[in-house]
């Protein structure tokens, strides 16, 4: 920049230098707010045509149907660029009385509820259809209707149940490797930590799979790809920085490998979040009457995750107290994550959680790297 | 149903009063300013499962450029302006302009229709078999359109290869024959799109001899594809989903009633009818006097109409509706409001 003020401003006083690069590096952007004014005073003249009808780009998005006794509940996004109105609603291919709150009209990206009182037959399909008042329509399928659970003591306590028999549970059974891990031969540790960094990367990738569904319903408006971005870029880059503060400058001892071990345990309690809250979800929206599976499959699979956790720190004596917190850290947010899934879901946070899980996952897998590198594994011999 | 309780009955006491109202004033010739009050609507809605939300803004006579009133659409028939010819035949003469407008389809949504005089369905046209028709047609809208008539007439008349610019006019002038049910409607291509679009209507040709006096009605079935995926969201008939289950028709005990019906339904393969509680004489196309079938349901394919002729013996509240029930609940659906012979109050 001095080197272009000096060729193009030779001489003057400093402020008046100062004075005129900046209005310099204001002058484009000038011109270019005149442009933009002139496109949207006269442009629509200028080019022959009165504007597209913004009405036919209206969108909205049913994010959520529950179930109460005789009554469906829609949460409806409007994620189109202008204002819209729920006009009418259907359920499945028949007009029903509704009511809408706060109000019909939802401005963009606000959301609203639509009540439907209607009699709903458990264990069936049930299609919400709502239709805007420029004759629009936007449906969503709810394949098993099954009544939500209320928050609730019961309810609280059933996820927490979920959580702890999907999270918590079985990333305890993994750490019941850790005497086996201690007693194998010193070489195999290494093979540990790439079976842990190997698991990482699908579990990252899985999320990473999973966010991107997320921002494809998701509508435009809130960029859901930049999210992701941001969210994954954020959080490892975090905790790298976090990471290095607590390391110091020790890249092998016990310390750096117990670090090691907190940060795979916090990078799967991110993962276990978003699982948790595809749970919560799944279960709110009736899904997980059919996926019984779905639990099993969480539960066998993360039982992995208390391998990897403790494969960083085989070589030492770790204390009880530690292994216990590291369970907890890895699997304890399972529960809360079926909590926020089962009574609040809301599609742009669990796109968030998703991508900073993903991005806490990668920062261990960087980390294990670091390990293996300092450790002279990944250095040709 | 069973649920139809006292408080029910109650509450509808008040609207009930509109109604009779309403009745009244049907019954005479000239229709009346409004339809049936708001209050009527909401009422039944509740009690009913039906879609309550929204209201519709100011309904027209058909014919008056503006949103049509399905309560005065029921009941009426355009006899044109009559003349008599040097030949002694009645002239009747039709100005039809069509018009691109934005329509209430159903409470609260509206589409952007194309249509006759600005209403859909367009105006119901009606004169004598023998009379000379002569239907001036104009075309304000943004597309080529005209306007192709059922029954018997030369084939410049027949509104397919005549085409109307915008901008343009023709005249279609023809003699009314045979007498029966028709309908016209708009013959350009692509066919299905200004069809759905709503340039349509009845038009109905009397024998020579009148039918027997009766409360007449003229029923268009149709559809509205709003979201243009090629599937109707709305059914309906006369213009507005649920229509008459928010504004019943009122009729009398022991009353004559003979309705119109038109199928012009696109999309769907076919329509149909179904009476409750009474069984109806049908004339299929209107174009014999003599054989009906004696029923409560008839099924018609677009383009199809006839003649139904029935009477209530029994005061309360009577539904009609498509028989194919997926139309009935997305809006073809309707009551009569039988009440007991007229009271001198």
């Amino acid at each position: 920049m001095a080197r272009v003020e000096s060729e193009v401003l030779p001489g003057g006083s400093a402020s008046g230098h100062r004075a005129s690069l900046l209005l310099l590096g204001l002058l484009p952007l000038v011109l270019l707010a005149g442009l933009v004014w002139l496109f949207l005073a006269k442009g629509t003249d200028l080019i022959g045509t009165s504007g597209a009808p913004p009405d036919a780009l209206l969108k909205l998005q049913i994010e959520r149907v529950t179930f109460a006794p005789h009554q469906i509940l829609a949460t409806v996004r409007n994620v189109g660029p202008v204002e819209a109105t729920v006009a009418q609603v259907m359920v499945n291919e028949a007009l029903w009385q509704f009511s809408v709150s706060p109000k019909p009209t939802i401005p963009r990206l606000a959301t609203a509820t639509v009540a439907i009182p209607y009699p709903w037959v458990k264990g069936d399909p049930v299609e919400v259809k709502v239709v805007t008042s420029n004759g629009l329509t936007f449906k969503r399928k709810i394949e098993v209707a099954t009544e939500t659970p209320r928050p609730g003591a019961a309810a609280f306590g059933l996820f927490a149940l979920l959580g702890t028999y999907v999270g918590v549970i079985p990333v305890f059974l993994g750490l019941l490797w850790f005497p086996f891990l201690r007693r194998v031969q010193e070489r195999w540790f290494d093979f540990f930590l790439s079976l842990t960094a190997g698991l990482l990367v699908f579990l990252g990738v899985d999320a990473l799979a999973e966010a991107f569904e997320v921002a494809g319903r998701l509508g435009g408006p809130f960029k859901g790809v930049a999210v992701i971005v941001l969210g994954l870029a954020g959080s490892f880059l975090a905790l790298v920085a976090i990471g290095r503060q607590l390391r110091g400058r020790d890249r092998e001892g016990a310390r750096a490998r117990l670090a090691l071990a907190y940060f795979v345990a916090v990078g799967i309690g991110l993962h276990n979040l978003g699982e948790g809250l595809a749970i919560g979800a799944a279960y709110a929206l009736g899904e997980v009457a059919l996926g019984a599976f779905l639990v099993l499959g969480f539960t066998i699979h993360n039982t992995t995750e208390g391998l990897a956790i403790v494969a960083p720190v085989t070589r030492d004596a770790a204390r009880l107290g530690h292994l216990a917190l590291l369970g907890l850290v890895a699997g304890g947010p399972t529960i809360v994550g079926t909590w926020i899934g089962g009574f609040t879901y809301s599609e742009p946070w669990a796109l968030l959680f998703l991508s900073v899980g993903a991005g806490a996952i990668f920062q261990v897998v960087y980390e294990i790297f670091l390990i293996m590198y300092a450790t002279g594994f990944l250095v040709a011999r | 149903m069973s649920e139809l309780s006292r408080r029910q009955f109650l509450t509808w006491g008040l609207p009930g009063v509109a109604s009779l109202a309403g009745a009244a004033a049907l019954a005479t010739r000239d229709a009346p300013a409004g339809g049936p009050s708001a209050t009527s609507a909401s009422r039944h809605e509740e009690h009913l499962g039906m879609p309550g939300a929204g209201k519709i803004p100011d309904l027209h006579p058909p014919g008056s450029g503006k949103q049509v009133d399905p309560m005065l659409f029921l009941t009426h028939f355009d006899w044109g302006t009559a003349s008599r010819l040097a030949d002694g035949r009645t002239q009747r003469e039709w100005t039809l302009t069509a018009l691109d407008r934005e329509i209430v389809v159903a409470p609260g949504v509206t589409f952007p229709a194309w249509t006759y005089n600005g209403s859909v369905p367009a105006p119901t046209l009606r004169c004598r078999v023998g009379d000379v028709v002569r239907v001036k047609f104009a075309n304000e809208a943004s597309h080529t359109h005209s306007i192709h008539f059922h029954g018997i007439h030369p084939a410049s008349m027949d509104g397919v290869l005549e085409q109307v610019p915008p901008g343009g006019t023709y005249t279609y002038e023809f003699v009314a024959d045979p007498f029966g049910v028709f309908l016209y409607h708009c013959h350009t291509m692509p066919l299905t799109q200004h069809i759905h679009k709503g340039l349509y209507g009845a038009f109905i040709v009397d024998p020579p001899k009148p039918r027997p006096p009766a409360r007449e009605f003229v029923m268009v079935m149709n559809g509205f594809d709003t979201d243009m995926d090629g599937e109707n969201e709305f059914y309906t008939v006369n213009g507005i989903a649920n229509y008459y289950v928010d504004h019943p028709i009122p009729l009398r005990v022991n009353e004559p009633v003979r309705i119109y019906l038109v199928n012009l339904l696109e999309f769907d393969m076919i329509n149909s009818f179904h009476l409750h509680a009474n069984m109806f004489r049908y004339y299929p196309t209107g174009t014999d006097l003599e054989r009906y079938e004696y029923t409560d349901t008839v099924m018609l394919a677009q383009g199809q109409r006839g003649v139904m002729e029935f009477t209530y013996t029994l005061p309360g509240r009577y539904m009609f509706h498509a028989h194919k029930t997926e139309f009935a609940e997305l809006g073809w659906n309707g009551f009569f409001e039988v009440l007991p012979a007229e009271a001198k109050a």
